[in-house]
């Protein structure tokens, strides 16, 4: 690894103070990603900037609306061993459960996963369907982005020079709803998702009706890919809609041929997730909490 | 660098590009701790950082001021061998034994947390550790022989 | 000597604790990657990122300004090698293609083949160096895969190399074809003319490794007497010094080679790739220098398995197989010497049969060269003929197994070599399996399927080398030279256990460096608990012997009047005269002196093993992936020293089967970079991915052992390839003939085929 300085500052005011100076900067949550890109020289740092000093970038907890607010580089086990979470938000848990093994788990965080904006990242199409916001900070202030608007390409996130991931915001979510997250991988664990499906679906309180139907795609396209299901809206959430929205999902993905998997296969694998993704997200809506 | 070393403060330096893997075994001489990816892919360097098993490929050295480390050298108390140690030699748990201390590392740390953990949960958190040798199959029997043996210590 | 019924052993069968494993579970234990010598400094290699290239030049100037640089070495720097053949123990290298692989002087032939090596201070230090040296290279075009390699046209990786052929032939003209050889028997066209059913396949088979978890490391220092240390993690520290004397041509007694513990080598660690270099950085920085591979470095740069295509054709009469033709075409990597050869011959092993014809090729591709993979040649050959034997067995309506038994080799059975098996236990493993509760447990849901396949290895003999020597306290002190992988020290100290009828506990076996005991020969070929085992027996006797000739001269008598008998030397002439071994062994100084025996022997009449496998997986339609749901491994082991250790070596080579079945494959771009040398892509089983194997254990003694023991180790990685392709097959209705079962490769010809 070629040599870096090292700072872990204690207040966001204090890492501003480290930033818009000429050095090249990293931010450096639990590390699993930018330690092992600094290794094999995929990245390059003058200064790397550890954020898990800060509490409000380690923190989380539900607020007095029940939204859910997670500082930016909590680690993920933190958050899917939390009884409430668990509870509140099964479909967070999915993909946080998910991303490589009990160690990086213990380290990762979602800000970190979400920063690394890679196509295949589980984080983002949980978060999306659920309807989470990005809180971003810098000297200026801090603005906040639902969580689509993140990503401009592969490995390449909407924040500007001077600006880090504060938090994620997931909103309380109405008591007839359900999300669920699945990914495809080769093994049983520790592999990058070959496409995963996010699906977030609302039902009338009958449970019979789909109020609401977000469907968000991972690894089939540069980017998360938002499937439009406007035309599912108001349908019976039975299996003949459930498979209406595979076939949208298959329809609206755009995958690439790589070492990880191939056109064909991730086309299906859009609509077989989906499917699988959806009948889970409306058994978890029509649990009774 | 300030830490408390399986159970002792110890105190180092090291350059900030170091992994705690590197650290461990070059400054500090602590051997036991292996690389086999240096990547976060395969477990073999697993310790226990403040109560959370990691990968310490993946950390570096310069993150754990102040924090708490343990490792495979203070898992045995002298030459009395933690429950774990015992099973893995009782089942046979092991044959180049390579990947073994990051094996008893991850295992302490679940039953730490899940003395009853089953079959499948043994499996599932012991994913992110690769065995070449074993098949998994006399490690997983060994973890569960531990969960007998603990519990009866602590009747 | 032979042994037909199971004696009643003391210690051999049960299973005590391994004399290494309190080191190993405390982290105490070396490996090659511990050793630290005073002063030590550490390198790295200049790897080229071409497939095929001609190095034009190299210049090392910048790199020897870096600071804390020591020392950087080329190709240059090594003498000129012979071209000379040295047995290595499991496939035979020529030392010239041996050193140009260690380092590349006109061409480089793989992407990751090693170019030049810097020393310097620290590893940071060394890695910023090699990136400063300067190669000019001519880019020429790769060639990826045995059927593109064999073409006329191809690109050839030497224009000197032609194809070896049978009675010392040559091609006239250059090609990558290294050798070509073939086996008959019998009437083949005849044969397949009156079978009931032929079939005919061609199976692919991808390049995997062996995917030991510890990556290679060599430690060395240049002595200033000339001698050189090497501290190394290797299967067979005599094959280590002397591929080292001879690349650096250096007398063999001028290098010591101290092996440490090794995490895994399967194969991949018996030839050299950093020794040497290692040791001319030593002797360029006057200091020693640590030389380690990362994962990368061992993906592309130490020695996987070939990448198969097999074409089988095989008939079928009156329920039996009657014919097969096949031809075996395997990738040998950069230079000749791939395992076709014993993939030809273990292939057919399971079955009598009058007519063979099979074509081999060792053809050269621009991969690194490979190397030995357990059981090597045998697993993807098992493949293409188990898969044929399925289809055959299932398409005729005959159960797969019955199939393999109206066929069954046994003993007096011609191999394919015209020699005729020994003892051997095919028909008892396939009685085994065909009686076993998994094969008539009952498999229900649609995607669920069960498979079978057999599979066979010759196992070694070889040379090996071991003292006793017998304390005044009756404690035993066994040096042996075979590096302890798997527990062989334990297997070893009880076969002297049982030959010496002392407890287990009273032997402490010690693995020696090569200063410090005679030859033995590689740990792998699964032959050390059998030809060590063998040396073992024999020391012990000559140390009974030996403690006998003692016990004669205290009481007077001539050496025949004394007799060993469970644990106590008696006198013939007079029964109240006896001493317990513990009691004798302090007399030795008054009888002579130390007391020890020892053993050096080619081992002959190692026993060949048999497995039958069955496996059960489920295949999801959706995705493509199959999980594996139950696995049983039969077995034929001999003698099972230690049960458990046995057990091991089945379930490790299963699981590694799997992974080879179902994920894992080098991946190639069109520039011949391998895509996925990390452990996050190139995919090996973790626990959540295999169910427990259930390892049953068969013993038809050995004849040629005293204690009837066979080797374990590689046989099975033999049938799961198959095993499982049939299982696939079953579940789906489709016969997949190219591995790896990747979901991705399920999907598109499931689909395909609707």
């Amino acid at each position: 690894m070629e040599a870096f300085d090292y700072v872990a500052p204690r207040t966001l005011d204090e890492v501003y103070t480290h930033l818009n100076n000429g050095k090249r900067t990293l931010f450096m949550a639990g590390g699993t990603d930018v330690i092992v890109q600094l290794r094999e020289g995929r990245r390059q740092c003058d200064l790397l900037i550890d954020l898990k000093r800060i509490d409000q970038l380690t923190s989380y907890g539900f607020d007095s609306e029940g939204t859910l607010v997670i500082g930016a580089a909590t680690p993920l086990a933190q958050l899917y061993e939390d009884v409430d979470v668990r509870r509140r938000l099964p479909g967070l848990v999915d993909c946080a459960s998910l991303i490589g093994g009990i160690q990086i788990q213990s380290r990762a965080s979602l800000g970190g996963n979400l920063c690394n904006a890679s196509p295949a990242a589980d984080s983002s199409p949980a978060l999306i369907v659920l309807g989470a916001t990005l809180v971003i900070s810098s000297a200026q202030g801090q603005r906040e982005i639902p969580v689509e608007e993140f990503f401009l390409g592969p490995g390449r996130n909407a924040l500007q020079p001077g600006e880090l991931l504060l938090q994620i915001r997931v909103p309380r979510q109405h008591p007839n709803s359900g999300t669920r997250y699945l990914r495809f991988i080769p093994r049983n664990e520790m592999d990058i998702a070959v496409a995963s499906a996010g699906v977030h679906v609302q039902l009338s309180e009958d449970g019979a009706r789909i109020d609401q139907l977000r469907v968000a795609l991972g690894a089939v396209g540069p980017t998360v890919k938002v499937v439009d299901t406007s035309s599912l809206v108001g349908r019976a959430a039975d299996a003949a809609a459930i498979d209406a929205a595979g076939a949208l999902s298959a329809e609206a993905a755009t995958p690439i041929d790589d070492m990880r998997g191939g056109i064909v296969q991730r086309r299906k694998l859009a609509r077989v997730l989906t499917v699988r993704a959806m009948e889970g997200a409306i058994e978890r809506a029509r649990e009774v909490r | 660098m300030e830490t408390r070393l399986n159970g002792v403060e110890r105190d180092f330096l090291c350059e900030p590009r170091q992994s705690l893997l590197e650290v461990l075994r070059d400054e500090l001489g602590l051997t036991g701790t292996k690389e086999g990816c240096n990547n976060g892919n395969c477990g073999a360097c697993s310790v226990v950082l403040d109560g959370r098993i990691v990968n310490s490929c993946c950390v570096l050295a310069v993150e754990i001021e102040g924090r708490d480390l343990e490792t495979i050298e203070g898992v045995a108390r002298g030459d009395q061998l933690h429950p774990l140690q015992s099973a893995f030699l009782d089942e046979a748990a092991l044959q180049c034994g390579i990947c073994t201390p990051g094996f008893i590392m991850a295992s302490k740390a679940l039953l730490e947390r899940e003395p009853d953990a089953d079959e499948a949960r043994i499996r599932h958190w012991l994913a992110g550790n690769l065995c070449r040798c074993t098949g998994y199959d006399k490690i997983v029997r060994a973890v569960r022989r531990a969960e007998t043996a603990i519990e009866e210590m602590n009747v | 000597m032979t042994t037909i019924e199971r004696p009643a052993y003391k210690v051999i069968g049960t299973r005590p604790i391994r004399p290494d494993g309190v080191e190993k579970v405390t982290g105490k234990a070396q490996y090659a990657a511990d050793a630290r010598p005073q002063g030590v400094v550490f390198a790295k290699i200049l790897r080229s990122p071409h497939a095929h290239a001609r190095i034009l030049s190299v210049d090392t100037s910048e790199a020897e300004r870096h600071p804390g640089v020591l020392a950087i070495i080329t190709a240059a720097d090594f003498p000129q090698a012979e071209d000379k053949i040295e047995d290595l123990g499991e496939g035979a290298v020529n030392l010239r293609e041996l050193s140009d692989n260690i380092l590349a002087s006109e061409k480089v032939l793989y992407r990751g083949h090693a170019i030049a090596a810097v020393a310097a201070a620290s590893p940071h230090e060394a890695e910023a160096a090699v990136q400063k040296i300067r190669v000019e290279y001519e880019v020429l075009t790769p060639v990826m895969n045995v059927l593109d390699a064999m073409r006329e046209d191809a690109p050839l990786l030497s224009e000197t190399r032609h194809t070896k052929m049978m009675g010392g032939q040559q091609s006239d003209k250059p090609s990558n074809i290294a050798a070509y050889n073939q086996f008959k028997t019998g009437d083949i066209e005849a044969a397949f003319a009156e079978s009931d059913l032929v079939v005919e396949r061609e199976f692919t088979t991808a390049m995997v490794h062996q995917g030991y978890i510890e990556p290679q490391s060599s430690t060395a220092s240049w002595n200033a007497d000339g001698t050189i240390t090497i501290w190394t993690s290797t299967q067979g520290a005599f094959v280590v010094r002397a591929q080292v004397a001879d690349v650096l041509r250096v007398p063999v007694a001028r290098v010591k080679v101290i092996p440490l513990e090794i995490g895994g080598g399967f194969g991949g660690k018996i030839p050299i790739y950093l020794d040497p270099v290692a040791a001319l950085l030593s002797k360029k920085s006057g200091r020693p220098v640590k030389l380690s591979m990362n994962r990368t470095d061992v993906f592309e740069g130490t020695g996987p398995t070939s990448g198969t295509v097999i074409t089988v054709k095989a008939g079928a009469k009156g329920g039996r197989l009657h014919a097969v033709q096949a031809t075996m075409r395997y990738e040998a990597g950069a230079y000749p010497g791939s395992p076709v050869g014993a993939g030809a011959m273990t292939m057919l092993a399971p079955y009598e049969l009058e007519n063979i014809e099979v074509h081999t090729y060792d053809v050269v591709v621009n991969k690194p060269k490979t190397s030995a993979y357990r059981a090597p040649g045998s697993p993807a050959a098992a493949f293409a003929m188990e898969s044929v034997v399925d289809e055959l067995a299932r398409t005729l309506k005959i159960d797969p197994l019955q199939f393999r038994i109206n066929t069954a080799s046994k003993e007096g059975t011609k191999q394919v070599t015209g020699v005729p098996f020994a003892r051997i236990g095919n028909e008892e493993v396939l009685q085994t399996a065909i009686n076993h509760p998994h094969y008539t447990a009952p498999i229900e849901g649609p995607y669920r399927g069960r498979g079978v396949a057999s599979g066979y290895w010759f196992n070694g003999g070889m040379q090996s080398s071991v003292v006793v020597a017998v304390n005044p306290d009756g404690t035993v002190n066994l040096v042996e030279g075979s590096t302890d992988i798997g527990g062989t020290r334990a297997s070893l100290a009880m076969q002297l256990a049982e030959t010496l009828a002392i407890p287990y506990e009273a032997i402490r076996p010690i693995v020696a460096d090569t200063d410090s005991i005679g030859h033995n020969d590689v740990t792998g070929g699964s032959r050390t608990t059998f030809a060590s085992g063998m040396a073992v027996y024999e020391a012990g006797k000559d140390v009974i012997r030996e403690m006998s000739s003692r016990a004669a001269k205290l009481w007077s008598v001539g050496p025949d009047d004394v007799v060993y008998e469970d644990g106590t030397f008696r006198c013939l002439k007079d029964s109240t005269k006896e001493f317990t071994f513990r009691e004798l062994a302090a007399q030795g100084a008054r009888t002579g002196g130390p007391i020890a025996g020892k053993a050096s022997l080619v081992a002959r009449g190692a026993g060949g093993a048999f497995a039958t496998h069955i496996v059960d997986v489920e295949v999801d339609p959706g995705t493509g992936k199959t999980q594996i749901l139950r696995y049983t491994a039969v077995q034929d082991v001999g003698t099972a020293i230690h049960p458990a250790y046995v057990e091991g070596q089945i379930q490790g080579g299963v699981v590694q089967g799997i992974g080879w079945a179902l994920n894992e494959e080098f991946i190639y771009d069109e520039q011949g970079r391998m895509l996925n040398s990390s452990f996050l892509d190139y995919r090996m089983p973790t626990s959540l991915d295999v169910p427990p194997i259930d390892a049953v254990i068969v013993e038809v003694p050995n004849p040629g052992h005293p204690y009837g023991v066979r080797g374990v180790g590689e046989v099975p990685i033999v049938p799961p390839l198959a095993a499982i392709a049939n299982a696939v097959a079953d579940a789906t209705g489709h016969r997949f003939t190219q591995l790896p079962l990747s979901p991705r490769r399920l999907i598109e010809e499931l689909d395909g085929a609707e």
